[in-house]
């Protein structure tokens, strides 16, 4: 697990449109506002997520980019950079 | 005082009404039907040939903090509402130890609106589309333990169900356990929010509902010559029950004793009752008993009357068997509608409140009292009465009776 953050800019406009619709359901779910939700954020240590958010984010994020989330890729989705990573690697 | 008499420290409740105990004991008074025309797109799309009912005067969502609503069930968002009111007005919360608080809180289907919102999407759209969190939000003990959560109560959570009796028999159960003296206080009542097309298509299918579309205020109107069957409701009502040792060495303030729980059951009919009332005088006669009275100490009953044409006249016979008939009597459905599983502890409510005030409220739209009814209805306008002890009665489909002896503090 890298410790930089990368900048806004170095993000591809992929990663960014992903980063973005994965905040609307962090928000909404577990009531963070999405300016806060950044790549190097940890769901559990940063942003107070519990497990039963962990599963509804998941839920809402396999309807929203129409892709299947298996029970081990949950357990390793430690950070919203895993999460982008996640949706770019089932589209690949 | 007995060594462990029972006493209401808390009172809580969202209903066609109002929001709350007292805007729903003020329409009560004033004679107001919580009925109107319904609002709803699964009117048109059923085609069904009842268009009217009881939705709540206050959207539960509203009155909670956003995250919490979202995970619940209307039911269980009912439930929650009315038992925060309680606790609160109880004044419990730092005042009792958790491991001696217990809740019961009965409904008749709970969370079905999610139930049908899921089998809807998943059939639709997808598992994907799918809640996780469908089996928390539709099972039916998920008011009770949203209510157990919210209070911290360890003694036990509990979720009767006996269709439109589970209200009242939650505060029959939750009487039982302060008795025995397991638990020193338990939050108990109903909650009930099934307003969906399919509910009141399945209900109209069996002729239980009135068809007077044209005139929603008027169509609930129990013992009415003209009554034409029930009104479906969605609403919760919760009490504090205490031990009143417990509650007077708080200082806490009582509403009412519970000093008598009588049940019985028909095995009679599924959905009828047993057209001789047998079943219910006996139900009657127990609470009246157990509470060291008697008949003739009753001086007000709060009936279940739901304003069919077949139900209303056993419960006149039930009383007067039990009672006589110099009870005064009121039927809150005329008001409320019909709540279901909350409809036992809502009427509660106002039995303790009329208790407390000396002031029953009105039968709401009762013109032309039925001749074979036979007993002192009050209509109109609210009538004073000073009495000591008063029996709230309700009954369900499937032959369960349950009545509840109180009397004043």
């Amino acid at each position: 697990m890298t410790t930089d953050t990368p900048a806004a800019a170095t993000m591809s406009a992929e990663q960014q449109e992903i980063l973005h619709k994965l905040a609307v359901i962090i928000e909404e779910i577990a009531e963070v506002p999405a300016d806060q939700i950044s790549l190097d954020k940890r769901f559990v240590d940063d942003l107070d997520i519990d497990s039963l958010s962990m599963i509804e984010i998941a839920a809402q994020t396999e309807a929203t980019f129409e892709l299947d989330i298996a029970i081990e890729e949950l357990a390793e989705l430690l950070s919203v950079r895993d999460a982008v990573d996640l949706v770019l690697a089932q589209r690949a | 005082m007995s060594d462990n008499d029972i006493v209401v420290t808390g009172l809580g409740a969202t209903t066609p009404l109002g929001g709350d105990v007292w805007s729903t004991w003020n329409e009560m008074l004033a004679g107001r039907s919580g009925v109107r025309t319904l609002d709803a797109e699964f009117v048109e799309r059923y085609r069904l040939p009842v268009r009217i009912g009881a939705p709540l005067a206050v959207d539960p969502a509203d009155r909670l903090p956003r995250g919490v609503a979202r995970r619940l069930d209307r039911c269980a968002q009912a439930a929650l509402v009315a038992a925060e009111q309680a606790w609160e007005d109880a004044k419990a919360a730092d005042q009792a130890d958790p491991d001696r608080v217990a809740v019961v809180v009965g409904t008749g289907i709970g969370g079905v609106r999610t139930l049908l919102e899921q089998a809807e999407l998943l059939d639709r759209d997808g598992l994907r589309q799918m809640s996780p969190l469908t089996v928390p939000m539709l099972m039916p003990n998920g008011p009770a333990a949203h209510v157990g959560l919210a209070i911290g109560a360890r003694a036990g959570v509990h979720a009767p169900v006996s269709a439109c009796a589970s209200g009242a028999e939650a505060l029959a159960w939750a009487w039982r356990m302060l008795r025995s003296d397991e638990v020193d206080i338990v939050v108990a009542g109903g909650a009930e929010a099934s307003l969906t097309g399919v509910t009141m298509a399945a209900f109209a299918r069996a002729r239980t509902l009135s068809l007077r579309n044209d005139d929603p205020e008027h169509a609930s109107r129990p013992w009415d010559v003209d009554r034409d069957g029930f009104v479906l409701g969605e609403g919760a009502g919760i009490l504090v029950l205490e031990r009143g040792e417990h509650a007077r060495a708080r200082g806490a303030r009582a509403y009412a004793r519970l000093v008598g729980v009588g049940t019985s059951a028909d095995a009679h009919h599924i959905t009828a009752p047993d057209p001789t009332g047998r079943g219910q005088a006996r139900a009657i006669r127990a609470a009246v008993r157990s509470a060291g009275l008697d008949p003739a100490d009753v001086g007000h009953v709060n009936a279940h009357a739901t304003s069919t044409v077949v139900g209303d006249i056993p419960e006149a016979i039930a009383i007067r068997a039990a009672l006589g008939d110099h009870p005064v009597l009121t039927g809150p459905k005329g008001a409320l509608g019909h709540l279901l599983g909350a409809a036992g502890a809502v009427e509660a409510i106002a039995t303790v409140l009329t208790l407390r005030h000396g002031l029953v409220p009105p039968t709401a739209n009762l013109e032309r009292l039925d001749p074979a009814v036979g007993l002192d209805v009050v209509a109109g306008r609210p009538r004073r009465l000073e009495t000591a002890a008063a029996v709230t009665d309700s009954f369900g489909f499937g032959g369960h009776n349950i009545a509840l002896t109180f009397t004043t503090a």
